[in-house]
């Protein structure tokens, strides 16, 4: 177990470190030259040379990314073009409301598909099962920018129940997070239905029905804590979907987290941003991966971690 | 046949069949169909105070900022959402396939790295992956296929892998590596023809995630650029006045929205057909 655990972890901190080799390469591929950049138009080709020099971008391909590592290790993420400043500093700004609306729109995504899943199960089969599993399907099916404009449309415009986005209160948080939640919802729905269906034929729910436990109680006991498990690894897998709607729905309800950010830089052309951004949820995708892997060792004691 | 005869049996799965035949004509057909030049601005197709026209006898789905006719800029918009939709997910199938397979089957160090990368490529978020690759690259049409590809081949890389691996300790190949078949026949004249149900499933599925990928790009300024009409694009350009012309959002957004449930539902029930496992546990 703990040999299992200090592997899951070795390998993280190895993906960890291709992540910032892609980065790299990514920053390594911008055409334009920052010394250039930085010397301005008029600067003669020795102050240019010597930039470079300072910047360690006369080393080679490999010294110049070991030299990159030990500048992310200090937290240093390079600059931007077009604000100025630190990409680590305007990237500190923004997590706070991007993780207030990863929270809320995770809790939502979890709320509504875990209920339309358990609904659909029991009702297998029924108009309401094939309604369920279309709307969750309509869901998947969705560009996140597309069904977040229409629902600042359509409950903030119209029907007025809502701010016109930007940040604030909890009546700004709900129409972002609620968006997130409906559209992430479908994939939890699916599989939460097909995992209850499968729960419902074992053999010890039976036991327990013939034993004379009451379906409630049988359904919150026995079949929910079992039908639930798949979905903690699906967490960690959702992560990665979860922060691709985030950039589009933060720009489309001005929500100042790191998704909007991106979406600035991008308006600008200000590659160090996006990087940025880009590495940071990828961080986020490994831990959660981490996280969701490592819980679901403490939440079903049949796994066994010996054959993995 | 059998198979396009059993999905045309379910209804939803019909309907989808017969949108996306829609978009197929649309798209081939686009300078017969579209009423209008999709570039032409016109003097008429804006109000006394230049606002965009509500859909009217005259332009069907109303115009956009620049006086444009939406119809036809819709019409031409299938053209885009298909291209890239077939080029990049059929390159990202290539890619996902080789890489699948040649994990899978050939193994060994190869396997490994293979294998490690796109445990690499999950690490990153692929609408931000790919607006990075896109915006060092400068968008174009091909450029945005190609970025799409890039991002996209991982998933079927990873079904083919775990399918290679589960076909190759069946019986019939362990066989024929006794009698001494050659690596590539067993390959290519066993393995592939199964593998193909599960190819062609994902590859549908993959065009719903392309063309949702192309819409997202277009709509964040680093996709297909305009004048070329595409669905997301045509959303791009009128986000800042979206409120008092929602039908400039309503109409591409619902043909986008469409298309990417079409392919998903096609998908869905090509599995349920093509898989035998799976029947009965639905």
């Amino acid at each position: 177990m703990v040999w299992y655990i200090a592997k899951r972890i070795a390998y993280s901190l190895l993906i960890l470190l291709g992540v910032t080799f892609i980065t790299y390469l990514l920053l390594y591929m911008i055409p334009a030259d920052p010394a250039r950049q930085i010397a301005g138009r008029s600067a003669t080709t020795e102050v240019v040379a010597n930039i470079r020099h300072q910047l360690g971008l006369d080393l080679p391909f490999y010294e110049q990314y070991v030299r990159y590592l030990g500048n992310l290790l200090q937290g240093d993420l390079g600059r931007s073009y077009v604000q100025r400043s630190e990409v680590s500093t305007l990237l500190a700004s923004r997590v706070g409301p991007t993780l207030q609306l990863m929270a809320a729109g995770i809790g939502f995504e979890l709320l509504i598909g875990i209920t339309l899943g358990i609904v659909a199960a029991l009702k297998r089969n029924s108009v309401l099962d094939q309604v369920l599993m279309a709307f969750s399907f309509i869901g998947v099916s969705s560009p996140h920018f597309i069904a977040a404009m229409l629902a600042l449309y359509f409950f903030a415009v119209y029907l007025g129940w809502f701010p016109l986005g930007g940040y604030g209160g909890v009546e700004h948080l709900l129409l972002p997070a609620i968006t997130l939640g409906v559209l992430g919802s479908g994939w939890y729905s699916r599989m939460v239905r097909s995992s209850m269906i499968e729960v419902l034929h074992q053999d010890f729910i039976r036991t327990a029905r013939a034993k004379g436990l009451g379906r409630a109680r049988v359904l919150l006991c026995h079949v929910l804590p079992n039908a639930i498990v798949p979905v903690i690894p699906m967490i960690g897998i959702d992560i990665g979907i979860f922060m691709s709607g985030l950039v589009v729905v933060e720009s489309v309800f001005g929500w100042p987290g790191l998704g909007q950010l991106a979406w600035q830089a991008i308006q600008q052309v200000d590659i160090p941003i996006i990087v940025g951004v880009t590495m940071l949820s990828a961080v986020a995708i490994v831990l959660g991966n981490l996280v969701a892997d490592l819980a679901v060792l403490f939440v079903d004691p049949r796994i066994d971690v010996t054959q993995t | 046949m059998t198979v396009l005869k059993a999905l045309l049996k379910r209804k939803t799965v019909a309907i989808a069949l017969f949108y996306i035949l829609i978009v197929v004509v649309a798209a081939i057909f686009a300078p017969w169909l579209a009423p209008y030049d999709p570039t032409e601005q016109f003097f008429e197709g804006l109000s006394l105070e230049g606002a965009p026209l509500p859909p009217d006898g005259e332009f069907w789905l109303g115009t956009d900022l620049l006086g444009r006719d939406l119809l036809s800029r819709v019409i031409y918009g299938a053209r885009t959402s298909l291209i890239i939709g077939i080029v990049s997910n059929g390159i990202a199938v290539v890619i996902g396939t080789l890489v699948g397979v040649t994990a899978g089957f050939v193994r060994g160090w190869l396997g490994s790295v293979l294998m490690r990368l796109t445990d690499l490529m999950m690490a990153f978020p692929a609408l931000l992956l790919a607006i990075a690759l896109a915006a060092i690259l400068q968008p174009s049409l091909w450029i945005v296929a190609m970025v799409i590809a890039m991002v996209n081949w991982v998933q079927i890389a990873r079904v083919i892998y775990s399918e290679t691996i589960s076909l190759s300790s069946k019986d019939f190949v362990a066989v024929e590596r006794t009698i001494g078949v050659s690596a590539p026949r067993i390959l290519f004249s066993h393995l592939l023809p199964h593998l193909l149900p599960t190819i062609l499933v994902w590859a549908t599925l993959g065009i719903s995630t392309t063309v949702l990928l192309e819409a997202t790009l277009s709509f964040l300024g680093v996709g297909v650029q305009p004048p070329m009409p595409s669905w997301g694009n045509i959303i791009f350009e009128s986000q800042t006045y979206f409120i008092s012309a929602m039908w400039l959002v309503l109409f591409p957004g619902i043909a986008i929205i469409a298309l990417s449930l079409s392919f998903n539902l096609v998908g869905d029930a090509l599995r349920d057909e093509l898989d035998p496992t799976l029947k009965g546990r639905r």
